[in-house]
């Protein structure tokens, strides 16, 4: 039995007297992709930040390779290999987009290996290298998603949380960037927690998932069991 | 003299005055950027550098003379030394305040502001010092347009400041995180930013670059005074104003357009020299009426 790459172990979350998690139980193994799933409002972006250190947590701890990261400060976590791209892609619109990358390295010294994480993030996303110049604002939402990805990717980070990837995209581009997050999973093994409204998407790609509801963990499974399990597809992919 | 050559004499002295304006006012509008807050200590950071200024050459005067090698040599040590001086500040008054509510910090800033201009005050019994640089005050001409050896050695300097500070945020790491943070500090932490170490580094930079201007100052006007960072802390905040405060490239155009436009000013037949601060604060009041983003900035709408 591998220990998990990261565990929540009764993570809870305030703001202010209200409870966003009270107290949630969740493992990521190496390599895995893991949905995480839930309605608005649920708690899911509030676990994602908790797990960055944007909002402290009020107890219970994170463990990420077997250290506790619960109360490192947001950097600190970077530098550890968790990276975190937040809900509504949130890059920089007046830098350009060469700008957002380099950035996205910020805790490499070397310049050398700077250039050549650009490098393959080009090769990955040609897009980008065709508006490397261009400011990021001028991007479509499709692009903005890339350069957030390709972005996050340039820390070469052990484990990737992801915010809502879909949210706002035409479905063929969901269904592009959902390739993207296979293709970086499968070619460099890197472990990806999912925050998904679209559930229906998300498990199609995880091996497992949890369903969050008002702050607690309701179910959890393997992403076929998870997708053929009947609240869950009333509740959220539709009949 | 004709039109003209009065003109072109305005326009060198607006430019060097206006330089000293523009680099007192990238430091006001640097840290408006990154943490949204109207420093008005920022002044009196520039009279500090001055007096820091004044008390090296006094004492480097019997050893290494007080001509130009020795004023560079002190402008860099006071640079380095008000810059640290800066981080203090910023670590000690605002970091604390940085989650209470703008106004705290606000007033906080006005505090600091009180505490380093009383200080002076004290130590330089409220006095105008004069400043003991021993430099070139010959005049030449070149066509009609007189100038000293002092004037294009300032001039010159101011600009490669700025010009170096350009380097700075547009082609280091630091200098791109810093322009980052001012658009959106909590992303810069999801990459690795350590967002309270380039705030300390941005008030170094701005400190250190307002000490420069306050020696450079010194060595224009050959007097210097504990008050003096008032009226221009006032001015930088125009500058910077005009510019788009906030945006770094705006603040040296806002203190160039505004040394010009003082320089400018007092040729108009009844302005003349002494209504020159009324004439750039009515340019102030004119921005924050018809444009109050600067020349540099987007409108909020814009900005989404």
């Amino acid at each position: 039995m591998s220990q998990p790459v990261l565990s929540l172990n009764n993570l809870e979350t305030r703001y202010g007297q209200i409870y966003a998690l009270r107290g949630i139980n969740i493992e990521v193994k190496e390599s895995e992709i893991v949905a995480l799933l839930g309605a608005n409002g649920a708690g899911k972006s509030t676990t994602l930040k908790t797990i960055s250190s944007l909002i402290q947590a009020s107890s219970g701890s994170v463990i990420f390779q077997g250290q506790d990261i619960t109360y490192d400060q947001p950097h600190a976590i970077v530098e550890k290999g968790v990276i975190h791209v937040p809900e509504g892609r949130m890059i920089f619109k007046e830098l350009t987009v060469k700008e957002n990358l380099e950035l996205g390295s910020f805790t490499l010294q070397d310049n050398v290996e700077r250039k050549k994480r650009m490098k393959r993030a080009f090769e990955m996303f040609p897009r980008l290298e065709e508006r490397q110049q261009q400011m990021g604002g001028f991007l479509s939402g499709g692009e903005q998603q890339m350069l957030a990805i390709a972005r996050a990717l340039m820390t070469e980070p052990k484990l990737l949380l992801l915010d809502e990837p879909s949210m706002g995209l035409a479905p063929i581009i969901v269904n592009n960037i959902m390739d993207i997050i296979r293709q970086i999973n499968k070619e460099q093994g890197t472990t990806i927690l999912l925050v998904e409204q679209n559930a229906k998407a998300a498990l199609k790609l995880a091996h497992r998932g949890y369903v969050l509801e008002t702050g607690e963990i309701v179910m959890e499974g393997n992403a076929d069991e998870l997708s053929k399990d009947e609240s869950i597809v009333k509740a959220y992919l539709g009949e | 003299m004709a039109l003209h050559e009065v003109l072109l004499q305005q326009l060198f002295n607006g430019l060097l005055i206006g330089s000293f304006y523009g680099l007192v006012a990238i430091g006001y509008s640097m840290v408006y950027g990154i943490i949204k807050l109207l420093n008005f200590a920022h002044g009196d950071i520039y009279m500090i550098g001055a007096f820091s200024g004044l008390i090296f050459l006094t004492i480097a005067a019997p050893v290494i003379g007080a001509g130009w090698p020795s004023l560079i040599l002190g402008l860099l040590i006071s640079m380095t030394l008000v810059g640290l001086l800066g981080v203090v500040i910023q670590r000690v008054a605002y970091r604390p305040m940085l989650k209470a509510p703008r106004l705290s910090i606000l007033i906080t800033a006005l505090a600091v502001s009180m505490i380093l201009y009383n200080t002076v005050m004290i130590i330089s019994a409220g006095r105008y010092r004069v400043f003991p640089a021993e430099v070139g005050t010959e005049s030449f001409f070149i066509g009609t347009l007189r100038l000293t050896e002092t004037r294009i050695i300032l001039i010159v300097a101011a600009f490669s400041l700025m010009f170096i500070l350009h380097m700075f945020i547009t082609r280091t790491m630091y200098g791109k995180a810093m322009r980052a943070i001012a658009l959106d500090r909590d992303t810069c932490q999801l990459m690795g930013i350590d967002v309270y170490k380039i705030i300390a580094i941005t008030f170094f930079v701005g400190s250190a670059l307002a000490a420069a201007a306050g020696i450079m100052a010194g060595v224009y006007y050959g007097t210097i005074h504990f008050f003096m960072g008032f009226l221009i802390g006032l001015k930088a905040f125009t500058a910077a104003v005009i510019g788009g405060i906030g945006i770094i490239p705006g603040a040296m155009l806002g203190g160039l357009l505004l040394g010009l436009l003082e320089a400018f000013g007092t040729q108009i037949p009844f302005i003349g020299t002494v209504w020159k601060d009324v004439f750039s604060f009515a340019f102030l009041i004119l921005f924050l009426i018809f444009k109050p983003n600067g020349l540099l900035g987007r409108s909020e709408s814009e900005r989404m």
